[in-house]
């Protein structure tokens, strides 16, 4: 997955950073040079731009992290070029290989209402063609059925919050949202995972298997596609 | 143990006797608790209009005669699923004497959440706290009679599966008196709204059997159920919930079944909190079990190896057995098909072998293989590979949970058909049920051990077990890619693991295996007599000739050998049995080559599991998906046969 388009953007790097931070924190300058296809010394002069503009912490030698402005901004357009990857794939019916490259140009101009009904439109998917976990919107709703109720207008949520698929075992994190189908949805709820509710990862099944969790003193194991539906905060 | 289904009149109680239901979370232990107390006095049926087993057990406690109800596990009582839907049906129409709520005192916050639903549902409940003895390991003190004084109810602690407090549950269950015990509060806002709808209700002509403050709570938690009865008899009230609900969702900014699921466990974790206190302990030995099980590496292998294992330990026990047994039986009864004698004494003969070959061949495997079934099952070791391997079921269109009923499947189709009911949706339960179809059962193993072990070395019979592996996950990833729908994402409980209770495991082991002898063995008897009739008849011949192009081309087989195959229709292992007198001698490999051998057990391991199966299938999911399903699997059996005689042959 290369980026040539617009290598110097700012979006670029943070989008970049943010995938590359799904499971991780701190991402290596090397590893992240290879990741956009640059070398790795524009890498670093990049970097210590966004350092200076509060989008991320340099740390010599161990490499590169999002700050919360950083992580709300790579979210973002994680978000939005899964979404229209999505969008180009399952209803134009263009194949997963093609959609790419649309999506890179797509996703610094769609808007954030845009991004709303696009994502219901879609029903609120939780994959994209690829595979990877489409990160959650910027809304303050603990499930999907707040924002089909009310316009697009809402309260923007203050913490940043990623899907429980991404965490490693013996992290937490506290629920604050459910995405998706509300019979799932109901059925977690039921077992305790009501918003508010700390989690911790007990385990993880190889090859992106489930994740066993341990909430209100009961231990469940839940399928990826439900762990990429349960976003948690401080993690 | 009697399958069939009950009417209500079945399960009242009897003059002066006293009804009580067991309700409760999935795995606390209530069937424990229910077949201590009944033993054999027992009836096994479906509430009516719906595919939902209730046992039902008849008891006699201090002269009072009790019937008592095994309702099925289940986390909430707003209705989603049939489970959810019968057991509230259950409460409001039987009306029970006592609800003997289990709960898993190793999870009691979650097993509470449902014991607050049956108090707002006005059930006479008294709680029975099991598992107290591990709980007790893990550090758990629980302060029994404080849970009884914050919730109002009596609470009797349990070892159910040592039987340790059944007694004194008893004892209590028959001379408590309802009290009416008052349900745990919400916050204001939601009281007051619950207030309102009360009132309206209390005025309204609404016609339920439900408490007025359950139905105001279910209509505020969008409960399908309630929701319809409203909408057609006080649409105005419908409404009007709307409203007030709207009101509630904007001040909380969450959906109004959330708030409310939320407040719950709230109280809920205030009851915890003055009643249990935690202890440090020290891991034992099933701590680390349970780590190496599902380590990324060990699990997998761990997992591969416990089926491997099962698998082997069944051919070998059941070979010893089947041997043992059919000396036994030989000696007073025939154990050969006899296809030459006179009409009725084929039948006969036929009838009789169908008895003989159930209890020579098919229970010898059938028991070895449900006991270390059971003691995997009883232990949680299948949780954990339900885990591991659910990433590979979903390439299969299903999730982890299927592996169970798949090997099932490995002891006898039928009754591995019927525990299909364990997956959520339809599309799951067709793809797999039509794994576990081409999955060899006992009977076929009966065949591939007498056919491909016997004449060509144990190698060719773990290649057909090879050949089967890649056949079944060959069908499943086709299927389930036709099959319109999704694979709904796995939620599955891991319990802690255990030493598996013999008690526990002999039951589980007898029920399957009698399970077997009361869905299939009458089949076994019928199907045996007719098919020896009418092969005697006749009219096996020219069907015989019609098969000849799919056996004489295609398979390069005998035509004689067409015969065998609507014989194996009844019982596989009949195909083993009557090879000799289809061919005319005994000395196999005489008269067929290796190839032939080989592909005759790889086409009885494919084609149609049997009639017993089809029946089960039929009953279901009706004629339409049985024919689908026995159409791909003779589709099968006859491309995967060609293939290989003709690459057999090539060689």
């Amino acid at each position: 997955m290369s980026m040539k388009h617009r290598p110097n953007s700012i979006e670029e790097y943070l989008e970049a950073i943010y995938k590359l931070s799904e499971g991780k924190r701190d991402i290596k300058t090397t590893e992240l040079a290879e990741f956009m296809g640059i070398k790795p010394s524009s890498v670093t002069e990049m970097l210590k731009k966004l350092a200076e503009l509060g989008y991320v912490e340099y740390l010599p030698y161990k490499g590169v992290r999002l700050t919360g402005k950083g992580e709300r901004l790579g979210r973002r357009i994680t978000r939005r070029h899964r979404l229209y990857e999505i969008f180009l794939w399952k209803i134009l019916g263009k194949k997963p290989d093609d959609v790419h490259e649309e999506a890179c140009k797509a996703e610094h101009g769609v808007s954030d209402e845009t991004d709303i009904l696009l994502c219901r439109f879609l029903g609120a998917p939780s994959r994209c063609p690829h595979g990877s976990i489409v990160p959650a919107c910027d809304l303050k709703v603990s499930t999907c059925e707040d924002c089909e109720t009310v316009g697009t207008n809402m309260v923007k949520r203050d913490d940043e919050v990623r899907p429980i698929a991404w965490l490693n075992e013996g992290s937490s994190g506290v629920i604050k949202f459910i995405r998706g189908d509300s019979r799932v949805l109901r059925r977690l709820i039921d077992l305790g995972l009501t918003p508010g509710t700390r989690i911790h990862i007990l385990r993880k099944a190889p090859l992106n298997g489930p994740v066993e969790i341990l909430v209100r003193g009961s231990r469940l194991a839940l399928g990826s596609d439900i762990a990429a539906n349960i976003f948690v905060s401080d993690v | 143990m009697i399958h069939r289904h009950i009417a209500h009149t079945q399960i009242q109680r009897s003059k002066g006797g006293i009804l009580i239901a067991l309700a409760g979370n999935a795995n606390v232990g209530k069937s424990v608790i229910f077949n201590y107390l009944t033993g054999s006095h027992q009836v096994i049926g479906n509430w009516p209009g719906k595919t939902v087993e209730l046992a039902i057990g008849r008891l006699k406690y201090r002269d009072k005669e009790i019937t008592i109800v095994d309702l099925p596990g289940i986390y909430s009582l707003t209705t989603y699923s049939q489970e959810e839907a019968v057991t509230r049906e259950f409460i409001t129409e039987m009306k029970p004497d006592i609800v003997i709520n289990v709960v898993d005192a190793t999870v009691l916050e979650r097993n509470l959440y449902f014991t607050i639903q049956l108090l707002e549902m006005g059930a006479p409940i008294i709680i029975c706290l099991n598992q107290m003895d591990v709980a007790e390991k893990q550090g758990l003190d629980i302060d029994v009679d404080k849970i009884s004084s914050i919730l109002g109810v009596p609470v009797i602690p349990t070892v159910a599966i040592k039987g340790i407090g059944l007694d004194k549950l008893m004892e209590t269950a028959i001379n408590y008196r309802h009290r009416h015990a008052k349900p745990p509060t919400y916050s204001e806002d939601i009281e007051r709204i619950i207030k309102i709808l009360v009132s309206k209700i209390n005025k309204s002509k609404l016609d339920t059997s439900y408490p007025p403050r359950f139905i105001a709570i279910k209509m505020l938690e969008g409960d399908p159920y309630i929701m319809d009865v409203v909408a057609r008899e006080d649409p105005d009230l419908i409404e009007h919930v709307k409203l007030l609900a709207m009101e509630l969702e904007e001040k909380y900014g969450e959906p109004l079944f959330c708030v409310i699921a939320s407040q719950r466990y709230r109280i809920i974790a205030k009851i915890i909190n003055e009643a249990v206190r935690r202890r440090a302990v020290k891991a034992d030995i099933l701590y680390y079990i349970d780590r190496i099980t599902t380590h990324k590496v060990f699990g997998i292998l761990i997992s591969t190896g416990v089926l491997i294992t099962l698998l082997l330990w069944t051919f070998y026990i059941g070979d010893f057995l089947s041997t043992i047994l059919e000396d036994l039986v030989s000696v007073i009864a025939p154990v050969e098909p006899d296809i030459t004698g006179s009409l009725i004494d084929t039948m006969i003969n036929g009838a009789i072998g169908g008895i003989v070959a159930g209890i020579t061949l098919v229970i010898p495997y059938v028991i070895p293989f449900y006991l270390f079934l059971a003691v995997m099952e009883d232990s949680g070791i299948m949780t954990r590979i339900a885990f591991m391997i659910d990433t590979f079921m979903h390439k299969l269109g299903l999730h982890g949970k299927a592996v169970i009923p798949i090997i099932l499947g490995y002891g006898c189709n039928v009754p591995a058909i019927f525990s299909t009911r364990i997956l959520e949706t339809r599309r799951e339960r067709v793809i797999a049920s039509l794994a576990i179809t081409l999955v060899p059962c006992s009977a076929r193993t009966v065949v591939i051990l007498g056919l491909a072990a016997a004449f060509l070395g144990i190698e060719a019979a773990l290649s057909l077990y090879a050949i089967n592996i890649a056949i079944v996950v060959a069908v499943g990833y086709l299927v389930s890619r036709i099959y319109p729908g999704e694979t709904p994402g796995l939620i599955m409980e891991i319990h802690q693991l255990r030493i598996p209770s013999p008690r526990v495991v002999f039951r589980q082991t007898l029920h399957r295996t009698l399970s077997i002898i009361y869905l299939v063995f009458p089949i076994y008897i019928i199907g045996s007599a007719s098919v020896q009739a009418l092969y005697k008849l006749g009219v096996l011949e020219p069907i015989n000739t019609a098969l000849s192009p799919i056996t004489s081309n295609l398979l390069g087989l005998p035509p004689a050998t067409g015969t065998l195959f609507i014989f194996g229709f009844i019982r596989k292992e009949l195909i083993l049995l009557l090879l000799p007198q289809v061919l005319g001698t005994f000395n196999i490999p005489l008269v067929l080559t290796a190839t032939q051998i080989f592909t005759i057990a790889l086409v009885s391991m494919l084609y149609i599991p049997c009639v017993s199966t089809v029946a089960a299938l039929s009953k279901e999911f009706g004629w339409r998906d049985t024919i689908i399903i026995s159409i791909v699997n003779i589709l099968v059996a006859i491309t995967a046969g060609s293939i290989i005689y003709h690459m057999l042959t090539l060689l």
